[in-house]
């Protein structure tokens, strides 16, 4: 009994803000606050406006995009570091590819804005705020979330493996791409879900490096409340709920059931 | 069918090794794994690197198949200088600890794939693999994953993975250390077997000296790096060339002394511990007054409440305490020095009408020739 008013408590803790927000989503009133009978209308409303929509495609775009691009480098960055035992400075990377993690996101939004401005003047590439900065800005700090997850797993994969698939004949990049990562490949997909969800949620970052014409959805629901709290945006913000719900749900099955087929 | 390979082909001073290692060292920063190799391994044989875990003899195989560059010295097989050479184009396949199993393909796709890196037409490749894994008898379990299988059955299709390229060396790193004791004797044979049935010559790690004993045509003793000895299995037991090798391998009793006499047959000499002067009449060339051991293997010795015959080494004690085997015993008899020394005898009869027993006054007897004088 102990036991399930504690666990209550601290879920109700994590929970309950979430739950109201979502019961206020179906919630007939125009006030945020009032409950005034169930119903759906503030989805619909939702689907006819066109700048959520806009906003919606392309945060779903930029974390598409630049979940795959940090996924790619990141990869590239954890096999240099746990496979290349012994290299000038392997140390000195190890920590700085973590290092981002824990970078306050102001700072890094602000360093990235800096850096863009600075290439404009330079060599006129990124011309202004796009999608393209919000993709790379994203990738940047995402890169280090991937490095961390593949490097681990990489690091728990019997190095012998690869060693027998090089006895057999196998040249290196055919030893990683027919041994390395079919058994990696859960850690990729799982960094690839995480750079997804961390994407999809970005203000800060976004605050710094998106312009007028290109709008992330985070950065659309914030100016809205702003504007004072009506229920179209729980209703948004339950889909978003659902949606970053699903992908760790399959990202923890994915784990999950590698795992078990990977006892040797 | 080709004409089976000469028994000892060590012996033969024109034949030509399959492997070479040529003043072969590595180098881990300031620790030295290997240091200054000489080695020849002829074609056919069943070599064994025997030694404590850290003496080298997984990096001296790791270099062989190419996992490690030496830091010095040359490695050759069949005559081609393989120093160069990736892992991928020696004609050697390495058989791991672990096994190495590819965990997400079956027992076919784990054996298929050092074919599949020839480019060998498919049908090529399926008959292969079916009549590899008929030999190692795993035909039922090709579509298995490693994981549905037991240690015995995945020991058995790594070896097949080996065996399936036609190497011109095999190489089994602990080959049967993960296997349980009664498997493990049963395997050891079978790997025999198999290697006399294909002619492939097989160079294995061990730290096993049963093993290595059982299954070697030769062994290569190693100890910090440096290969102590190379003998035949008979050789490296009977007549170890350094106190290191005959304390290694088997139990030894040996006795610290100084030699009295050097005559062409035999030596005399004396020692702090043994109340009469030794003669021995085998072992490293000595001269009067060099220090040396003297090294007695415990089955070597007789035990019996009376005196032994005249001429043979013999030496008085009390039995300090008995381990029963069964098939054998091994007295550990205290002499009036403070020494202890093993003795082992076989158990010829079902029951002794006077056993030995604790605190006994027995007498221990040993012919000259075997005996042995170590200096190094």
């Amino acid at each position: 009994m102990m036991l399930y008013s504690l666990l209550a408590l601290a879920y109700a803790f994590l929970y309950l803000p979430i739950v109201v927000m979502i019961v206020f989503s179906f919630n007939a009133s125009n006030l945020v606050t009032v409950w005034g009978g169930f119903s759906t209308k503030w989805y619909g409303e939702l689907l006819h406006d066109q700048k959520v929509l806009d906003a919606a495609w392309l945060s779903l775009k930029v974390a598409m995009t630049s979940a795959t691009l940090s996924t790619v480098l990141g990869t590239l960055a954890a096999v240099a570091l746990v496979r290349f035992h012994r290299f000038t400075g392997r140390t000195l990377f190890t920590g700085m590819v973590t290092a981002p993690l824990v970078m306050p996101e102001v700072i890094t939004g602000l360093a990235l804005l800096l850096l863009f401005v600075a290439m404009e003047h330079a060599f006129g590439w990124p011309a202004g705020r796009s999608m393209t900065t919000i993709v790379i800005a994203h990738t940047t700090f995402s890169l280090s979330f991937v490095t961390v997850v593949v490097r681990s797993r990489l690091a728990q994969m019997d190095a012998s493996l690869e060693e027998a698939a090089m006895d057999l004949g196998a040249r290196p990049l055919r030893v990683f791409m027919t041994i390395t990562l079919p058994l990696i490949m859960p850690a990729l997909l799982a960094g690839w879900l995480l750079a997804f969800t961390l994407s999809i949620d970005d203000v800060v970052i976004s605050a710094f490096v998106s312009g007028p014409g290109a709008t992330p959805l985070p950065i659309v629901i914030f100016s809205k409340v702003r504007l004072g709290v009506n229920p179209e945006i729980n209703a948004l913000a339950t889909i978003v709920v659902a949606l970053v719900g699903i992908a760790m749900a399959i990202a923890g099955r994915v784990a999950l059931g590698r795992e078990q087929s990977r006892r040797v | 069918m080709a004409s089976p390979a000469p028994r000892f082909p060590w012996t033969d001073p024109n034949a030509a090794p399959l492997i070479r290692f040529e003043g072969v060292s590595k180098r881990f920063g300031d620790f030295v794994a290997v240091e200054r190799v000489d080695l020849a391994i002829h074609r056919g044989e069943f070599f064994s690197l025997l030694g404590a875990s850290g003496c080298g003899k997984t990096t001296l195989l790791r270099m062989l198949a190419g996992f490690e560059t030496p830091s010095d010295g040359k490695i050759f097989i069949d005559g081609i200088d393989m120093t160069a050479i990736p892992p991928y184009e020696r004609p050697v396949n390495m058989m791991f600890q672990s096994y190495a199993l590819f965990p997400h393909m079956t027992v076919a796709g784990n054996i298929a794939f050092g074919l599949k890196q020839n480019s060998l037409p498919k049908p090529v490749i399926a008959d292969k693999v079916k009549a590899v894994l008929d030999m190692v008898q795993m035909g039922k379990f090709a579509d298995r994953k490693p994981h549905q299988l037991s240690g015995g059955q995945r020991q058995r299709v790594a070896l097949a993975r080996c065996l399936v390229k036609e190497p011109k060396v095999l190489l089994l790193d602990e080959p049967l250390a993960a296997l349980d004791k009664k498997l493990r004797e049963q395997t050891q044979l079978e790997l025999v077997n198999i290697q006399d049935r294909i002619g492939i010559t097989f160079v294995m790690v061990t730290h096993d000296q049963g093993e290595a004993m059982t299954m070697s045509s030769r062994i290569g003793v190693m100890n910090a790096g440096v290969i102590q000895q190379v003998g035949t299995p008979v050789e490296i037991y009977e007549y170890p060339g350094s106190r290191f090798v005959a304390d290694f391998i088997g139990a030894a009793n040996m006795f610290e002394g100084t030699v009295t006499v050097d005559l062409p047959d035999h030596v005399t000499t004396t020692c702090p511990e043994l109340e009469h002067d030794l003669t021995i009449a085998h072992g490293d060339p000595v001269t009067v007054g060099t220090p040396v051991t003297v090294m007695v293997r415990p089955e070597k010795m007789a035990i019996s409440r009376d005196k032994p015959a005249e001429g043979l080494n013999w030496a008085k004690g009390s039995i300090a305490d008995i381990a029963y085997l069964g098939d054998v015993s091994t007295y550990h008899v205290l002499l009036a020095s403070g020494r202890k020394v093993q003795v082992l005898q076989t158990n010829l009869r079902h029951t002794n009408e006077q056993p030995l027993t604790w605190e006994d006054e027995v007498h221990l007897g040993w012919h000259p020739a075997n005996a042995l004088v170590l200096t190094r």
